[in-house]
């Protein structure tokens, strides 16, 4: 067997692999946290909720409709982000002129409400989701066994990544959306409609939580708790990357991610505080963030 | 005196003389768990309230506290004034290392650091052989204050905690009512100009944190004795939320605020805790209904109709 630092090959790659899959859901979650911070300046608690919700709406589509994984992969960021226009329009859009800290507040009493309806409504156990039909198996790549999903996780996840980076930095709504991030008063004095293109963003924000969640629903369990063990890693995980930046928040997403697969090899009991520890040397040397602008 | 206005010199009888009577008519284990958590509440609103930091990990401070008073009280057999003690001291160490961390970044930032600085005290409490893993400390002896007095019954054990509570309250009270809490005003106020007047902003965040996280180490420490139990509940991040959802509801910067905060917040779950989840549905309706037209709190909203300070 081959060995690296004294540790078998498969063990490596596979908490490498498995690192990466944790990697692909801190980017796609820090990811939308930044690009609503960004334009709202909140910092959305309830992006865990909108994340177990996307599974949800999975499980839910094909348990009740029979609706399938690519179907629901489409389709529940639609319905989630439809959720994102009713919060934001009934209740987040009234906070804009108030402290930061009250939108943190009310995204946090969301994120209890829509978990412990969660809970009420399916107990805290968690359903199987069944691994599509064409990602089953497993292909053996001669160093290790690569499960067919896992691999497709990561690469969904990274297409997605680019896909927002592409909107944002090399379209015009994304230059549109940059311009409002910058000074919105000034925008909207183009004639430009800000408070939809507000609204919007949090849909979108909404909708990749909830297509993270899609992807996540055959790896763990579909439970009420599952956003809440993701989101204060992902608040650490943004504060390591700044949310300055969108290539930063996916780097710095994915590179915890390994991070966090390694420490699992290496020195198991840590890989649960890894990555706050990470923060916490970050803070020290640079504490705007890796990629961020010092305040 | 004490910096008290008329008002709240009325409001404090009043508060103390409830204090007093209330064991008579209610049961007292269910009032020494109100005033652990008015006194967790009140730490939590001397950072909130008086300086503008929004800390999201103040569970780290209270269960940490509630695990060194208990291990204290159990393995150590101190006496439960000394126990609480080194709980008390167990948070202000706490704060110093995590505030030290956490007032390099602002506004939102320094709410997630918290609460992720929290999360790795959860993990080392999950991990650490003292804290007993997912069984917590169990059946830690109240044992005798002072070494003289014991406190097998709840009535003796209610007048500490009521005295630990007054006096703690009051302390709280002389802080922010002192120069240095004028200055932690200015800052929560602007920043910058507090900065350009000469004061150490830093320095005084720093202050404010380690009191407020020693305070809440104390309340943590306290409650381990009360119910014999120090637990991974303790530390957990919902707990950093019940104590803003406390401070929020009762009233952020007012003296009483928190207290009446606690007391409606415990109540409800002693009601409601047959239901299950129910409870963090209720307790998330309260956060959005506060936010969204309730910014003042119970108190907030009686002061600015009476057009006093509370």
């Amino acid at each position: 067997m081959m060995m690296i630092f004294g540790y078998p090959a498969p063990l490596m790659f596979g908490q490498l692999l498995l690192g990466l899959i944790n990697g692909a859901f801190y980017a796609l979650l820090s990811l939308g946290l930044a690009v609503i911070f960004g334009m709202l300046n909140i910092v959305n608690f309830a992006h865990g909720a909108l994340f177990m919700l996307g599974a949800f709406v999975a499980w839910g589509m094909l348990y009740y409709l029979g609706i399938n994984y690519w179907w629901a992969l489409l389709l529940a960021p639609i319905v989630v982000g439809a959720f994102g226009v009713v919060l934001e329009k009934l209740l987040i859009s009234r906070l804009y002129k108030l402290d930061h800290v009250y939108g943190l507040l009310l995204t946090f009493g969301l994120a209890l409400i829509i978990e412990g309806l969660a809970r009420n409504e399916f107990g805290s156990s968690g359903m199987p989701y069944a691994i599509p039909r064409q990602l089953q198996g497993a292909v053996n790549l001669g160093f290790m066994f690569l499960p067919i999903y896992r691999g497709w996780v990561v690469v969904a996840a990274a297409v997605m990544c680019l896909a927002t980076w592409l909107v944002i930095e090399k379209t015009s709504l994304g230059a549109t959306l940059r311009a409002a991030t910058e000074n919105a008063p000034l925008v909207q004095a183009f004639g430009v409609n800000v408070p939809r293109m507000i609204t919007l963003t949090y849909a979108g924000g909404a909708a990749l939580a909830a297509f993270a969640g899609v992807l996540a629903a055959p790896i763990y369990s579909v439970n009420p708790n599952m956003g809440a063990n993701f989101i204060i890693v992902v608040f650490a995980v943004v504060v390591i990357g700044g949310m300055g930046s969108i290539l930063g928040s996916v780097v710095t997403g994915f590179g915890l991610g390994v991070i966090e697969g390694m420490t699992k090899v290496f020195y198991p009991q840590g890989s649960a505080t890894v990555i706050f520890v990470v923060m916490v040397i970050v803070l020290l040397a640079r504490p705007a963030g890796l990629f961020g602008k010092s305040a | 005196m004490m910096g008290f206005s008329r008002p709240q010199w009325i409001a404090f009888l009043v508060m103390a003389a409830l204090v007093v009577v209330a064991p008579y008519v209610l049961y007292p284990v269910f009032l020494m768990k109100v005033l652990c958590f008015a006194l967790f509440a009140c730490a939590f609103n001397l950072l909130v309230g008086y300086v503008g930091l929004l800390s999201f990990g103040h569970a780290a401070y209270f269960g940490m506290g509630a695990y060194v008073s208990a291990y204290a009280a159990k393995a150590w057999h101190l006496t439960p004034e000394v126990a609480i003690v080194l709980g008390g001291l167990t948070g202000a160490a706490m704060g110093s290392v995590f505030g030290w961390l956490a007032i390099r970044r602002q506004g939102i930032y320094f709410a997630m650091i918290t609460l992720a600085l929290a999360q790795m005290a959860y993990f080392f409490c999950l991990q650490a052989p003292f804290t007993g893993g997912e069984d917590g400390i169990q059946q830690v002896p109240r044992g005798s204050l002072f070494g003289l007095i014991p406190l097998h019954s709840d009535m003796a054990t209610y007048w500490v905690v009521a005295v630990i509570f007054l006096g703690v309250f009051l302390l709280i009270h002389r802080i922010v009512h002192s120069p240095f809490g004028q200055v932690l005003k200015a800052i929560r106020e602007n920043e910058p100009r507090a900065t350009s007047l000469g004061y150490r902003t830093d320095d005084y965040k720093l202050v404010a944190f380690i009191l407020s996280a020693g305070i809440a180490g104390l309340a943590g420490g306290t409650k381990s004795l009360v119910f014999g139990i120090a637990t991974l509940t303790d530390v957990h991040f919902s707990m950093s939320g019940e104590v803003v959802l406390m401070t929020l509801l009762g009233g952020m910067g007012t003296i009483f605020g928190p207290v009446m905060g606690a007391l409606i917040s415990t109540s409800m779950e002693n009601y409601l805790a047959e239901f299950g989840a129910w409870v963090s549905v209720t307790q998330g309706v309260i956060f959005v209904v506060c936010v969204i037209a309730f910014r003042r709190g119970v108190i907030g909203e009686l002061a600015a109709k009476l057009k006093i300070a509370l």
